[in-house]
């Protein structure tokens, strides 16, 4: 593996760490995971195919990013626009089923 | 013109965490419990970092006021893209008695100090749920205000702020400068990596105290008790319709 790639993984696996420290089932749970399937691919030589699972790597920080941010925003809406109706939800975020 | 933005972050109890009374009701346990930034004021910073990106902004600078761990607020506000930080430090006895007036006379001589022309603080601390900060702010400095902010243009000297209010939105356009108070859904804030985290650590902090701006603590508000929410009564469970009914001709209610 050239240092590069090396450096890439690493530093995935660090960031991976970080960002799983807030997992659900808890933080060790992921570290646990996580180190699990680094281990499991440990052997892995050709570059395309290390630059495929870097991917998909951080494609599960972005999963973990957005559940995070979704478990946030739904923990803030019931706690503080409950009494908001179904209505002026949809009124409120029009503008979001526009752009997506 | 360009804006350049005052930013305040406020260091609470995680969002996540469950809250507990202290026993002798003086206040909530904080000891080893997890903190972090306040959620509305993540989506303030977002909001100004977003600015910045569009070139709509020139500087973002983060402010929070408290004891020394409020630095660690800080640091994620520099690690989501904020230029420079400035922390007003607090001793934790004063912190105690501090509350919105008190900030926004802070937020108000720093604005001036740095030439800042927008403000954008959460809308409300997680933990205060006062919601008088971004009001007081823009009242002692005499700028227009834009509270509940659920989205933001900025053109030249005018900034449309689309407003979340009862049963809907409403539009206004406010005159540069202005303080914006920003809601729950004026954007989703991004997360603060590991490498931003590392990068903001050679971004300026600059410290200073209230009595450096000239800012007088003293409170004439005393909190004289906290205490727990009355208990839900538990509920009971039923095996069919005709039980629920049973239950409900029983309390009077059927």
């Amino acid at each position: 593996m050239s240092t590069e790639l090396r450096h890439a993984v690493k530093q995935l696996y660090k960031t991976l760490i970080f960002i799983g420290r807030e997992y659900p089932k808890g933080g060790i749970y992921f570290r646990d995971k996580c180190h699990a399937a680094f281990m499991k691919n440990k052997d892995v030589t050709d570059p395309a195919e290390i630059k495929m699972l870097i991917s998909r790597g951080e494609y599960v920080v972005k999963e973990l990013e957005a559940l995070y941010r979704l478990r946030k925003y739904r923990t803030l809406r019931k706690r503080y626009y409950d009494s908001e109706t179904f209505e002026e939800t949809i009124l409120k975020n029009i503008r979001y089923f526009d752009q997506k | 013109t360009m804006a350049r933005v005052l930013v305040g972050v406020k260091r609470v109890i995680d969002y996540a965490v469950k809250i507990r009374v202290k026993p002798d009701k003086s206040g909530v346990v904080t000891e080893g419990v997890k903190h972090s930034m306040n959620p509305f004021d993540e989506i303030a910073v977002e909001e100004a970092i977003r600015l910045k990106e569009k070139k709509f902004a020139t500087e973002v600078i983060a402010v929070t006021c408290g004891p020394t761990q409020s630095q660690e607020t800080l640091r994620t506000a520099l690690a989501m893209g904020a230029d420079r930080g400035i922390h007003v430090e607090i001793p934790a006895d004063d912190y105690v008695k501090t509350g919105p007036l008190q900030i926004s006379k802070i937020f108000a001589k720093l604005a001036e100090q740095e030439k800042a022309n927008l403000i954008i603080l959460g809308k409300q601390a997680i933990d205060g749920d006062n919601n008088q900060t971004a009001q007081m702010t823009a009242a002692v400095l005499d700028w227009a205000q834009g509270t509940f902010a659920s989205e933001l243009k900025l053109e030249g000297e005018k900034l449309t702020v689309v407003r979340e209010v009862d049963g809907g939105l409403e539009t206004i356009d406010l005159k540069m400068p202005a303080v914006v108070s920003a809601d729950l859904r004026l954007n989703e804030p991004r997360y603060a990596t590991l490498p931003n985290i590392m990068k903001a650590k050679k971004k300026k902090v600059a410290k200073l105290t209230a009595k450096d701006l000239g800012v007088d603590l003293a409170s004439s508000i005393e909190i004289l008790e906290v205490a727990d929410p009355p208990q839900r009564l538990a509920g009971i469970k039923v095996e069919n319709t005709e039980e629920l009914v049973g239950k409900l001709k029983e309390a009077g209610l059927v």
